[in-house]
């Protein structure tokens, strides 16, 4: 018995080496100065769903002479709660993800230092109401529209609607899903376009969507991969994107479609941040993501589209996938004014 | 006794509690004052506003859904994880370390996959659709059950398997029924422990607000999915302090109060358990309802994990390996569907190895702290007074449990932002807070075992000769051995599941594996999905192994005292 417990002192030091080996000392080595020029490291912030090929990143650094880092901060709401907390002792130098739903907030609070960046042809239509000093660039737009499964409706003999209105059709009972206002940015975006479209007579619209049959979940995964039919569910009304019925491509043809007249309208900015170590840096990051390579990826990247006119679009998208050319609208300081109050009564509505 | 070795104990104690007690006030008591100070003191000084916040109907709503919520999944747990931990630390069973170690899966699957199996079983058009619970607080239940029954099976099967078996069978000999065995010797030993895990779940369950948000919908909300969304923005489009601190220390009032009732609860007259390593008996006629209740336990979890490993299979009616072949790919070649490469799209071996990596730092950080607070919490106390500050040291260590994963994140954006302490986007911040959820687990099972030794056992070491390491390597450690292993897999399976905390820090450049499930499932496409769910039974199958493997480390004899 005596020799025995050694073993676990000895176990544990050997835990404890491992632990330190395998990461403490790892992380970060890739640090390496391969991109070392006047510019040197600059931090990009973005949501979680920011993703472009690695070989444009390369090619960035090579060019611009930066160490490009990257760092994920959460959803685009969390995005924008963590700019704002952390105002004027910025998580990093520039920040890409932040969109027309959140930039009111992100404005008021000071984020972001003003930069103008040349914008390409086209993207000057993107810019955002209300940016007055010139501190946000758009990059990328997609819409949320709501999406029909046309096989459902073509099995079951069923007209399928074609805007907002059908859906408090009993045509339609208990055929609908959408997202949370409060959980998810498609739905926020959904609930915006009903409120541009019946203006004070969106909350009578809500209670006739819900006494219609109105399922609510938390956010996109869920409706789309969960209630709708045409990923298996029993829905075959879908609050999505006007890039989605591009995926559910088989032998040349779509099997859902977006409706265009339901459509608002996202668009993602970026912009320097207030504080910044490197505004150098970042700046040379804005006009990056405008540049004509990284326009082009957006679409495979992200699922969105880019804002430079004639950025060549891949093959489905250009079949299947429809801007819509006049989305409903709310402006950015109408939404920063009445998100609370909005918000407030569509949690009522909903919960009750 | 003379004063020196009185301040020798004393302050060896201090020295044993001093650095877990620095880890904690800078990665969890600076953080989460951080937040809560600028919900108290706006601008710069006290603003009571936070109690009209809890005065409000919605407030009250909130509070109340949490509390039955989490009580009913408390109690459904124990009474589910009862026999099943019996059953696999005390019988012979095949196949029982595969079984002990599978239950661990639902700890680490990201809540957002497990959702959406679940969904896929009770939603309206899923094999139980027709009972009607998609979006019912029954679908909460169901899964604030299957993320926690393990924590019962694991804290109470580890005190279980050390308890000594003949005052059991000197009751049966004495004439006892199994019943009366069960409920006057057996259960009273284990209360402790049976305790302990019904805290850590019900905190787990107050504060799990990913399965509220997936399986309620937005109808229902907890005090903690309300915390996440007045934080992050969600309602007012900024974020609301004031409301968040008002929640926030109401859950910190909440663990308190839940740690004073815990702590009269687990009081035993004599916590002294003789402990024996009983080895596993073979199942007789007996064990049988204790054998078909862990059966159920098992389809319970099973079936949402089998639904999930059907998706990652299935495409077009068709059985194939397409989405495990995708994992491989990088996709430069992304087109229709297909998963983008780029800046953070990695092979998928990348991935798990971040995610090991960081779980292999955490758990050995919650092993030293744990052991650590643990040899503080349970020497015997000389003093009313040192018998008090040891409950509020334990109870400190239950905070994280208990407070809102999002305080403590956003708390590290706005407190670790200086020198010395500039560290929130240092690449330690996962593994350390991710530690520190996990160590009231390793301490909750640790605990329970170092009460039971008896102190004489240490007073014989002193008197002949040997010193505190000494005595430590021989009285504590060979009992130690095995529960620490368990705690192990414990902690190893609970950074790897971990969205709390670190889902708000600022991410480094490595994404883990279930940051890349979360991308995959947010992306449109069925072959997005279909990898989502393959790279979940990839992190599932990884994580039941490696807890395989950790538990298999038996030092031979060990334990035997």
């Amino acid at each position: 018995m005596r020799t025995r417990p050694a073993v676990l002192p000895a176990a544990l030091a050997a835990l404890a080496l491992l632990g330190s080996s395998c990461s403490l000392s790892t992380e970060g080595d890739d640090s390496g100065d391969h991109a070392s020029g006047a510019c040197g490291e600059v931090v990009l912030v973005t949501h979680d769903s920011f993703d472009l090929p690695k070989r444009l990143v390369s090619a960035f650094e090579k060019e611009s002479g930066c160490r490009l880092t990257h760092s994920a901060a959460g959803d685009g709401g969390e995005l924008t709660s963590k700019l704002t907390v952390t105002q004027g002792d910025p998580i990093g130098d520039v920040a890409f993800g932040v969109d027309n739903t959140f930039a009111g907030a992100a404005l008021s609070e000071g984020v972001f230092a003003p930069y103008d960046a040349p914008l390409p042809a086209g993207a000057e239509q993107y810019r955002l109401p209300g940016d007055d000093d010139g501190v946000l660039t758009p990059i990328d737009n997609a819409s949320v529209c709501v999406n029909i499964d046309d096989v459902w409706f073509d099995d079951h003999g069923i007209a399928p609607p074609t805007g907002l209105d059908d859906l408090t059709d009993p045509t339609y009972a208990d055929l609908t899903v959408t997202e949370g206002a409060t959980t998810s940015s498609t739905g926020l975006a959904f609930l915006l376009a009903t409120i541009g479209e019946y203006g004070d007579g969106w909350t009578r619209y809500w209670q006739d969507l819900l006494d219609n049959g109105l399922k609510i979940d938390k956010g996109w995964e869920d409706a789309y991969y969960v209630d709708f039919s045409q990923s298996g569910g029993d829905r075959p009304i879908v609050v999505s994107y006007d890039t989605s019925p591009a995926y559910t491509v088989k032998d040349g043809r779509s099997s859902t479609s977006a409706l265009l007249d339901t459509c608002f309208r996202q668009v993602e900015y970026a912009g320097v941040l207030d504080g910044a170590a490197n505004p150098t840096g970042a700046e040379k990051v804005v006009d990056w993501l405008l540049s004509p390579d990284v326009q082009a990826a957006l679409p495979t990247s992200m699922y969105v589209f880019p804002v430079a006119e004639g950025t060549p679009l891949p093959k489905d998208w250009a079949s299947f996938a429809t801007s819509p050319t006049t989305p409903i609208e709310v402006s950015p300081a109408d939404i920063a004014d009445h998100r609370r109050e909005w918000l407030t009564q569509w949690t009522d509505l909903t919960s009750g | 006794m003379t004063g020196r070795p009185a301040m020798r104990r004393v302050l060896g104690l201090l020295a044993l509690a001093a650095v877990p007690t620095a880890v904690l006030a800078v990665f969890f008591l600076l953080p989460v004052s951080g937040m809560l100070q600028r919900g108290l003191w706006p601008e710069g000084s006290l603003d009571l506003g936070v109690l009209d916040v809890l005065g409000e109907e919605r407030t009250r709503k909130v509070i109340w859904f949490t509390l039955w919520t989490s009580a009913v999944s408390t109690v459904v747990s124990v009474v589910m994880g009862l026999p099943a931990a019996y059953v696999l630390h005390r019988l012979r069973i095949p196949l029982r370390g595969v079984v002990r170690a599978a239950l661990l899966v639902p700890f680490v699957l990201p809540t957002v996959v497990v959702g959406i199996a679940i969904r896929q079983l009770v939603g309206e058009s899923g094999p139980l659709g027709s009972l009607g619970l998609d979006g019912t607080p029954v679908a909460i239940l169901m899964g604030l059950v299957f993320f926690n029954v393990a924590v019962v099976i694991r804290t109470v099967g580890a005190a279980w398997e050390a308890l000594d078996r003949r005052p059991a069978e000197a009751a049966a000999a004495l004439g006892a029924s199994p019943g009366q065995v069960l409920r006057t010797v057996t259960l009273p030993a284990l209360r402790p422990a049976i305790v302990s895990s019904a805290v850590v779940v019900f905190l787990f369950c107050a504060t799990g607000f990913g399965v509220v948000l997936m399986l309620g919908g937005t109808r229902y909300s907890s005090v903690e999915t309300e915390i996440y969304l007045l934080t992050t923005g969600a309602i007012t489009g900024s974020v609301e302090y004031q409301a968040a601190a008002a929640l926030s220390l109401l859950q910190i009032a909440a663990v308190v109060a839940l740690l004073a009732v815990a702590a009269r609860l687990r009081a035993v007259p004599d916590p002294t358990v003789r402990r024996t390593r009983a080895t596993a008996a073979r199942p007789t006629r007996r064990d049988l309802p204790a054998l078909l209740a862990t059966g159920l336990v098992l389809l319970a979890i099973a079936t949402p994990i089998a639904t999930l490993v059907t998706g990652s299979l299935r495409r077009d009616g068709r059985w194939t390996l397409e989405f495990y072949r995708a994992l491989q790919g990088t996709g430069e070649d992304a087109g229709g569907g297909g998963i983008g490469g780029g800046l953070l799209r990695v092979p998928i071996t990348d991935a798990l190895g971040n995610s090991l990596r960081i779980a292999v730092d955490a758990t050995w950080m919650s092993l030293l702290l744990g052991v650590l607070v643990s040899v503080v919490v349970t020497r015997r106390a000389h003093s009313r007074a040192e018998a008090s500050v040891r409950g509020v040291f334990d109870g400190l260590f239950m905070l994280p449990l208990g407070v809102s994963a999002v305080t403590l994140g956003f708390g590290f954006l706005i407190t670790l932002d200086d020198p010395p302490l500039d560290l929130r986007s240092s690449p330690l911040l996962v593994p350390i807070a991710q530690a520190l959820v996990a160590l009231p687990l390793v301490v909750r099972v640790l605990v329970p075992v170092l009460h039971g030794i008896d102190d004489r056992q240490r007073q014989a070491a002193a008197s002949l000769g040997a010193g505190p390491v000494r005595s430590l390597l021989t009285v504590e450690v060979p009992v130690l051995w095995r529960p620490l292993l368990a705690a192990a897999g414990f902690a190893f399976a609970v950074s790897l599941g971990e969205f709390g905390a670190t889902s708000f820090v600022v991410r480094a450049q490595a994404p883990t594996l279930p940051v890349v499930i979360y991308r995959l499932i947010g992306s449109p496409g069925e072959l997005n999905y279909g990898t989502a769910m393959a790279a979940s039974v990839v992190l599932a199958t990884t994580t039941a192994l490696v807890i395989l493997v950790v538990e298999r480390l038996r030092v031979p004899g060990v334990g035997v005292l």
